[in-house]
């Protein structure tokens, strides 16, 4: 024999997916709902999305290459679907600027600072997007009426979206009158779900949210239990309130169906990185964030609390894999 | 200054004058006796907190120093006998004798010596690539090259040498800690006696193979004939497993076995050429 | 719905492409090598001397204590020598080498095909018989088969299951036992059945061999006790704690044994091996061995005489080729490489692998992302990524706490890992250390 074998331990072979792969699947499922944001807000939204990817991968590969010092991977996809999502929470009014420093806090400090990829305890999209909304809050709440590609990009017309106008005017007018009031202009439900009302890119189309979330689903890059302990823990508490109280809380559908909780459920809790490693763990992890949510939305200062309960639960992740393992195969026998 | 700055400065004074007594006499009341020579003993070792003592960094060797009654099994590698004198002069005991060490790598097996005959692909670390086989070439006692020795290495004393895939001591640096040693898993180095000038005579080799596949496997190998054991006129070599081993403390660097090896598996280092006829010294880095 | 074991395990592709492969018979080799420790347990002691003539079938290497087993000659001839020679552990063994002449049998071997369905017997006198004739777990594992049958006391058992899963994608060996001697497996069943005290067997095999499933279901009613169950195909579903828990729903504990939960596991190999030494008095000195891979022109199911070096098999089954870069003894989740082709076909060798450039060299590492496929993919339960973690900062307590010893080490975890983490290496390093950690607890 004049060649060489090559002499390694089991297993000789190795399954189909890569984190490259399960990374660029995200950035697939996210494309319909990026499609229904520039139909809907035209070239603002790409040129947002555009700004906020690059920066964050032009970021990440900097950041790793001279302070790091080490071998930059971008190509895995990860600073790609973090921009995206950052993008995803932004009005599509943001001047560029801010967007980049946004990118710049979400991976530098949200990710890079605590050794790249797989070390952050906190997902990076949403401490870029919380960041910009501590620091810059009026930009960040004046959200551009849609319309298509006449949508102005840099400011004029602005519109408030479903949430800030509950939360103005809860316990003050019956939220019925809330959502007929022509002059406030409440969507109903047909707009939440195909889009046509203010917010952030991200937030505006659920259907489009729905199929990314089927397409995950079905090629295996997360599983239902996140989303579903979200949503579930949303419907069931703001069902509750609604209930108990019709005329000053808005139905579990509605609440379902605005602001940023289904991009928040659907992709943001499901960062692999951040999120409880055990099903038993994400069903507890879901829960907490829609229990914070509903609480925030209703009773707290800001209307929208998604992205705050993420960042809470994020901070319960290790102490969830700590105590919720998963459960072992044959019991333990004294003395074994 | 106005009232309300005066009052913030007096009632934040008063605050952090009844923390400190507090606090002092709650130091008082907590405190734990402790010998104050294990603080003078401390400060006297070199605060490397390598182990190399075997015990769990210099504040807890201070205390097995101060403990016991003699300096039996107690000796600082790094600090050498510099420190022990000190630290005797500190406990007001005799200084004991340490004589330094050194780590030698027991293997030249280079690729040229030692014919490479399957390619390990998986960790680049050596415990794992043992337990899996006997490695790349044909000895299974020989070293792996992947490196844990060199990891494990606090001094900077060891490189890898990419050429031959062995590792390197750098004497001057090496302050034999034995982590090394305990860090290699076919325990191919050895702690030596340091000779004067860095010299060194050893056997570099571990195979315990019969001479026949043992020579197969490596051209430098030990086959186990004992020709050096008969030279020796200092009872410092002996063979056991079909190896020959020189022992340190007894070796006197006459230099009589190193040419009658027949395979140059004994390395002469850092001596002055001999007078005789040019003997072609065995491929072997220098540090 | 066909059953399956609820939790973990992963579909590697199944590549049998050597399932049509009627069993060959490798001509007998020039030189066998057979090292004495062949199997879990002590290793024998050889009882023969350089020079001596032996004939196959012959006792070559006697069992030392309870846990070993003996070792028989495969062939007629001489004994060259008996030396250290290196076999597919990637170490040297004691082995016994014997240059081939003719191929003379003992006198109480039966080398006649027919089949012989009477049991004269008992129980205890069968446990004996595998003893004497080297019987061992033909799985992989290679555990003495007569400790096994030896139930320790206050132990009982109900039923006995036989493996005929075959999971390890590329084997076929046991596919192609169950076909062509069907009857001579059920009637090993009935023996080994007889020798527990069992009335009941169960057969599991995995669904992608219908036709073996097919084939004993016919034929199985002829024999008292005896069902067959087809399994889904999921991998490691041939791992006998996930066997167990598939056919009869029971989990044997954390550090147990199946006698814990009541059932003994074998082989289909073994049960074969079990009928040729009671009925045909032949002890275990030949198996079928799977010679497959994709660069292989044929592959085959070979009938080999135990101690064939491995390069005889290859060249019967069409040779090396020069894009072939690894070679595999057992299967390709969990089987070992080795580095030369010199190394000998032992009881436990089910089949040789060989696989091309392409796919023998590891994939890039990269960084532990948490996505938790790991969990999925491990069958026991465990958290791999952390144990991995556990292992490189030598936390072997801690690893200890988190089962770390339940592992068998099928390599779920690393097949599936997206970052290609070296998850496996890692716990195995552990698993020594941790063992010795438990050893020197125990000692104290």
């Amino acid at each position: 024999m004049n060649k060489l074998l090559t002499v390694s331990l089991s297993p000789h072979e190795h399954g189909k997916e890569s984190t490259k792969k399960l990374m660029y699947g995200v950035v697939i499922s996210l494309a319909p709902a990026l499609l229904a944001t520039v139909w809907f807000f035209g070239w603002s939204a790409l040129i947002v999305t555009s700004v906020s990817v690059v920066s964050c991968m032009v970021f990440e590969y900097l950041i790793t290459k001279f302070i790091l010092k080490r071998e930059p991977s971008v190509d895995d996809g990860s600073a790609i679907v973090t921009g995206l999502l950052l993008a995803f929470c932004l009005p599509t009014n943001l001047p560029i600027g801010i967007i980049i420093l946004g990118s710049l806090v979400a991976i530098g400090v949200g990710k890079m600072t605590f050794g790249g990829l797989g070390n952050n305890p906190f997902n990076p999209a949403l401490v870029g997007r919380v960041f910009l909304f501590l620091s810059f809050p009026v930009q960040m709440t004046t959200w551009p009426v849609p319309n298509g590609f006449k949508t102005s990009f840099t400011d004029a017309i602005t519109g408030a979206t479903p949430l800030s106008i509950l939360n103005e005017n809860y316990d003050k007018i019956p939220v019925d009158s809330i959502m007929t009031d022509p002059e406030l202009g409440m969507p109903g439900y047909q707009q939440l779900f195909w889009g046509d009302m203010g917010g952030s890119l991200g937030e505006i189309a659920a259907f489009a949210l729905i199929i990314g979330l089927i397409y995950m689903l079905i090629r295996k890059i997360i599983t239902w239990h996140i989303p579903v302990s979200i949503l579930g823990t949303v419907a069931v508490f703001t069902g509750i309130l609604w209930l108990a109280n019709p005329g000053s809380n808005a139905d579990p559908l509605y609440h379902l169906m605005t602001g940023g909780l289904l991009l928040g459920a659907i992709y943001m809790a499901t960062d692999y990185v951040t999120s409880p490693m055990s099903r038993k763990g994400m069903i507890v992890y879901g829960v907490g964030i829609g229990l914070i949510t509903v609480l925030i939305r209703r009773f707290g200062a800001y209307p929208e609390g998604v992205q705050f309960a993420i960042l809470i639960m994020n901070a319960f992740t290790p102490l969830i894999n700590t105590y919720m393992k998963p459960s072992r195969f044959g019991e333990e026998v004294k003395n074994g | 200054m106005s009232s309300v700055v005066l009052i913030t400065i007096i009632s934040l004074t008063l605050l952090g004058l009844v923390a400190a007594l507090i606090l002092y006499f709650v130091a008082q009341k907590f405190k734990v006796y402790e010998d104050p020579r294990i603080d003078e003993v401390e400060e006297a070792l070199p605060a490397a907190n390598c182990g190399g003592c075997g015990f769990a960094g210099c504040r807890n060797f201070a205390e097995a120093l101060v403990r016991s009654e003699t300096f039996e099994g107690l000796n600082c590698p790094v600090g050498g006998s510099e420190t022990m004198v000190k630290v005797a002069e500190i406990l007001g005991r005799e200084a004991p004798e340490i004589e330094p060490r050194v780590a030698v790598v027991r293997c030249n097996g280079t690729p040229d010596n030692r014919k490479r005959t399957s390619f390990y692909d998986g960790v680049m670390n050596c415990t794992i690539a043992h337990n899996l086989y006997g490695g790349e070439t044909d000895c299974p006692y020989g070293c792996l090259g992947l490196g844990e020795c060199v990891e494990a290495c606090d001094f900077d004393a060891m490189y890898m040498d990419k050429k031959t895939g062995l590792p390197v001591i750098i004497d001057d640096n090496c302050v034999a800690c034995g982590a090394c040693v305990k860090a290699c898993p076919r325990d191919i180095i050895e702690l030596r006696k340091k000779a004067r000038k860095d010299r060194k005579i050893y056997v570099s080799c571990v195979n315990k193979d019969k001479g026949g596949p043992a020579k197969k496997a490596c051209d430098v190998a030990c086959i186990g004939c004992g020709k050096c054991e008969q030279v020796c006129n200092f009872d410092a070599i002996t063979i056991e497993n079909n190896l020959a081993f020189i022992d340190s403390d007894k070796c006197k660097f006459c230099r009589k076995c190193e040419p009658v090896c027949p395979t140059g598996a004994i390395l002469e280092l850092n001596f002055p050429p001999r007078k005789t006829e040019q003997k072609k010294e065995p491929e072997k880095a220098e540090a | 719905m066909l059953k399956t074991f609820p939790k973990g395990g992963v579909h590697p592709p199944e590549n049998k492409i050597s399932a049509e492969a009627a069993i060959d018979i490798l001509p007998v080799p020039e030189q066998v090598i057979i090292p004495v420790g062949q199997h879990l347990g002590a290793p024998a002691e050889p009882v023969v001397e350089r020079g001596e003539t032996v004939k196959a079938g012959q006792v070559i290497a006697s069992s030392k204590g309870f846990v070993s087993a003996n070792i028989h000659s495969s062939v007629s001839g001489k004994v060259l020598k008996i030396d250290r020679i290196l076999d597919s552990s990637g170490y040297k063994q004691t082995s016994i080498v014997i240059n081939v002449d003719g191929d003379e049998w003992i006198e109480s071997v039966d080398r006649g095909t027919d089949l012989k369905k009477e049991i004269k017997l008992t129980g205890e006198e069968i446990i004996k018989k595998c003893a004497e004739s080297g019987i061992v777990g033909m799985g992989g594992a290679t555990f003495p088969s007569h400790v096994k049958l030896s139930l320790p006391p206050g132990k009982t058992c109900d039923v006995l299951i036989i493996n005929g899963v075959e999971c390890e994608p590329y084997l076929t060996s046991d596919h192609r036992l169950m076909l062509e001697k069907p009857e001579e497996l059920l009637t090993g069943t009935t023996l080994l059945m007889k020798a527990l005290g069992v009335n009941r067997a169960m057969i599991g095999i995995e669904n992608n061999k219908p036709d073996a499933i097919a084939k004993l279901q016919s034929l199985a009613g002829d024999y008292e006790g005896i069902s067959v169950h087809g399994l889904k195909v999921k991998y490691p579903q041939g791992a006998e704690k996930q066997l167990i828990k598939a056919l009869i729903n029971r989990e044997v504990p954390s550090g147990g044994l199946p006698i814990d939960v009541g059932t003994v596991v074998h082989n289909v190999g073994t049960a074969y091996a079990v009928y040729e030494a009671i009925q045909k008095n032949k002890p275990l000195v030949e198996r079928v061995v799977t010679v497959s891979g994709k660069e292989l022109d044929k592959p085959v199911n070979l009938l080999t005489r135990i101690g064939t070096p491995v390069s005889k098999l290859i060249e019967y089954a069409g040779g090396l080729s020069d894009n072939t870069a690894k070679v595999v003894n057992g299967g390709p989740m969990m089987g070992k490489a080795i580095g030369s082709l010199d190394v000998p076909v032992t009881k436990g060798t089910s089949g040789i692998i060989l696989i091309k450039k392409d796919e023998a060299r590891r994939k890039k590492t990269g960084p532990c992302i948490r996505c938790s496929k790991c969990i999925s993919a491990c069958p026991m339960g465990l958290e791999p990524y952390l144990l991995m973690t556990l292992a490189e900062k030598e936390l072997y307590e801690k690893a200890e706490k988190n089962r770390i010893m339940d592992c068998m080490e099928c390599g779920s975890c690393s097949f599936i890992c997206p970052a290609n983490r070296p998850l496996l290496d890692y716990i195995r390093l552990a698993k020594n250390n941790v063992g010795r950690m438990i050893k020197e607890r125990k000692q104290k």
